[in-house]
């Protein structure tokens, strides 16, 4: 098991060109390993002296199964897995999941609970932007915006641990709304910080945006059409940077998103520095929604009051026999879900995340397949690296935002 | 007046090799950058500003696995991804530590499947586990301090 | 749903014989696996479904034909809509014709079906394993093929268990 299998170049030899065979261009490795590559991806790359000819990407090294886990738990403990997947977006992928249960089961969801999803999803946006923001500037030896960005993530994973107790997997957000309701130092966490996010944001474009040495390594590098990212699949930041105003929060609203008016940021040459000009402009329009949703929070129950599929509180437990009896039905066998399948979408910071849901009559899910924008992202890979140098391969990969947990699942 | 002070005067300071090696192994000892999921996350977040890796000794995380001491194996092992960490831990010169960082190095965490090895230390010998999913930084850098108390109590002849 | 949508499910359900079924505002159209390559590429070229969202499979073990039923998901960006086609597949050597000629997206998704299920896709440029190791033998997600739990140690069986365990030397 773990011997490195030796593998000859024949076996890739419809996916480089020719001259690879005869040895004029060198196949690089770029490892599993790697400090810029984002997690454990690996590029085969054909390089003509410096320049990309073909780039294979090989991943699966993250792969966990979940799939075939989640068909051996119920649906309340399948969603603890699902944290785990896009690692950076917890709170996004645990909110398809739930979309995705509700729609199957037709189970409502309070408007207060709709709200602080909303906040909450737009706040683990903001974070993921923000950790994109220093990797990828640390990638191309911007350090200091890296620990810049840090410092303010930690404001918004400080905000997680007061309503669930934990930084990142925190599984808040539950079938019916949400876990429990959020204390009340909430609100003053969140005004903090929209208050002061704006101004950092200002501080890092003012590093960045203008920086000669950033436009020069971003600018013109990785170009896509928009036509082509319709064609490859592409959702998200990508397309957004491509012309194409394609934003799920507006074209098929959930959770409220109607509600809130705010704006889709694009930009026409679909290349890394509209890509970065793209996720800076969501990071603000961002702080947008939160001031509107946390402004308008409408009081109420947390969770649905339907108690075949929403546990009780524990207050009830002692007094009343059917809280009882429904407790201990949902958390010994859980519920049941009707023998259908439905498909449930959100706008994840990389795009596009779809969870295919297929009950069988029984309390575990049948079939739960996790359509994730960065295994997509990547199939374009090649592409996009086509005919640039080593160093730029390294910016893009960046730019496309690729989290391997998302594409191995 | 004891001999501690008139050598002291002088300039002069007494120890044992064992405890300046010791010593120096850590407070210099460089991590390899093996942040594969999850828990990575949690080891950026220590090594940034909040929770600060460096005044350990640990600014630098090292890439290459030749130049590192320590390799904090932070994330889910999968079976594609074995080999290639025991490559790794092989190409890390003597002495090297390792600490397996949150539930999945540990002991395959939440997933116990097909596809993720149950526990990093079928591969590799670790000398602590950091526990949690993921752990805080605060966790990670308990984990590193009990790393260096162990490696303050090795002995000389287990050098050789 | 916009009557856009209602032509191009009449549409289908009179060239192609399907059926159609809805639930919780979604539809699905059950189509037989010899009509699929000439279905998707009239849902592309005639009525603008132009993004190929998803496509995955479902397995039904022990129930031989159909054993895989194939979906895809189909996404016009015009029209905003989404439909969903499913063909059911037999079980031994189970095969489909690529869509990849007509959604080049569809290169990977299709990989992870061969190596997830198994199912052959004809026509494909590329057909290898993309999440699994090379040399990796079955095909995981199908439901014979074991989860490969491992046994959880608790206080009684500690010792046992932690015998069996190939812990690495050094």
């Amino acid at each position: 098991m773990t011997d490195i299998r030796e593998v000859s170049v024949d076996e890739l030899r419809h996916l480089v060109s020719e001259r690879a065979m005869t040895g004029e261009t060198m196949l690089l490795n770029m490892g599993p390993q790697h400090p810029s590559t984002h997690g454990v991806l690996r590029l085969i790359l054909e390089l003509d002296g410096e320049m990309v000819i073909h780039c294979i990407p090989d991943i699966g090294f993250l792969h966990t199964g979940v799939e075939k886990n989640m068909e051996a738990k119920t649906y309340q403990q399948a969603e603890v897995m699902t944290d785990r997947l896009d690692y950076l977006n917890p709170m996004g992928n645990n909110l398809t999941y739930c979309m995705a249960v509700e729609k199957l089961v037709d189970l409502d969801v309070p408007p207060r609970a709709q709200a602080l999803r909303v906040i909450l999803a737009e706040l683990q946006r903001i974070s993921s932007h923000l950790l994109w923001l220093g990797t990828s500037s640390l990638d191309l030896a911007a350090m200091s915006v890296f620990l810049y960005a840090m410092r303010e993530r930690e404001l918004i994973l400080d905000v997680f641990e007061l309503v669930s107790g934990q930084r990142m997997m925190t599984t808040y957000i539950r079938p019916g709304g949400l876990w429990r309701d959020v204390p009340v130092e909430f609100e003053d966490a969140v005004r903090n910080i929209i208050r002061i996010m704006p101004g950092r944001f200002d501080e890092y474009e003012s590093l960045l945006t203008k920086n000669a040495l950033f436009l020069e390594r971003t600018q013109g590098i990785g170009v896509i059409s928009a036509e082509d990212c319709v064609r490859w699949g592409l959702t998200g930041p990508v397309i957004r940077a491509a012309g194409t105003a394609y934003d799920l929060r507006k074209t098929r609203p959930y959770s409220g998103y109607d509600h809130y008016p705010f704006e889709i940021p694009t930009q026409k040459e679909g290349d890394v520095y509209a890509r970065y000009l793209v996720r800076v402009e969501e990071m603000r329009q961002s702080v947008r929604i939160v001031r509107q949703a946390l402004d308008r929070l409408p009081y109420g129950p947390v969770r649905s009051n339907n108690r075949k599929y929403v546990p009780p509180p524990r207050s009830e437990l002692s007094k009343s026999m059917e809280a009882l009896i429904h407790h201990f039905k949902l958390w010994t066998e859980g519920f049941s879900a009707p023998a259908e399948c439905v498909y449930a979408a959100t706008e994840s910071p990389r795009g596009e995340l779809g969870v295919y849901l297929e009950g069988d009559g029984g309390p575990k899910p049948y079939r739960a397949h996790y359509n994730t924008p960065t295994f997509m992202n990547l199939q374009a890979m090649p592409l996009l690296a086509r005919n640039h140098y080593v160093a730029d391969v390294v910016g893009i990969i960046g730019s496309l935002d690729v989290v391997l947990g998302d594409a191995d699942r | 007046m004891g001999l501690e002070q008139k050598t002291g005067n002088m300039g002069v300071v007494t120890t044992t090799l064992e405890q300046v090696v010791n010593w120096s192994r850590t407070n210099s000892m460089w991590p390899m950058l093996f942040g594969l999921a999850c828990c990575a996350i949690e080891m950026m977040s220590a090594q940034a500003a909040n929770y600060d890796m460096s005044r350990f000794g640990m600014e630098l995380m090292r890439a290459s696995p030749r130049q590192s001491d320590l390799m904090i194996v932070a994330g889910r092992v999968s079976r594609k991804m074995a080999p290639v960490l025991r490559q790794l831990y092989d190409q890390m010169p003597d002495p090297k530590w390792v600490i397996a960082m949150g539930d999945c190095a540990s002991c395959g965490g939440i997933f116990n499947n097909y596809a993720i090895v149950q526990g990093v230390d079928e591969i590799v010998p670790v000398d602590v586990y950091v526990a949690g999913c993921p752990p805080r930084p605060e966790g990670l850098i308990h984990g590193i301090l009990t790393l260096h108390e162990q490696v303050k109590g090795e002995k000389l002849k287990n050098w050789a | 749903m916009t009557d856009f949508f209602e032509q191009a499910v009449d549409a289908m359900k009179e060239r192609f014989d399907a059926q159609e079924r809805r639930f919780a505002g979604e539809v699905t159209l059950i189509l037989r696996p010899e009509h699929l390559l000439e279905a998707v590429q009239a849902l592309r070229d005639e009525f603008k479904f132009d993004m190929l969202v998803d496509e995955t499979a479902v397995d039904y073990w022990p129930q031989q034909s159909p054993r895989f039923h194939m979906i895809y998901q189909l996404y016009s960006m015009a029209h905003n809509v989404l439909l969903r086609l499913r063909v059911h597949l037999n079980g031994n050597a189970p095969h489909i014709e690529t869509v990849e000629k007509i959604y080049p997206n569809a290169n990977w998704k299709e990989r992870e079906l061969w190596d997830m299920f198994g199912i052959t896709f004809d026509g494909h440029s590329d057909l290898r394993r993309v999440i699994m190791p090379n040399d990796w033998e079955g095909h995981p997600l199908r439901k014979d093929y074991p989860l490969g739990y491992e046994e959880v140690q608790f206080t009684f069986n500690f010792k046992e268990v932690d015998r069996r365990k190939p812990y690495a030397q050094s």
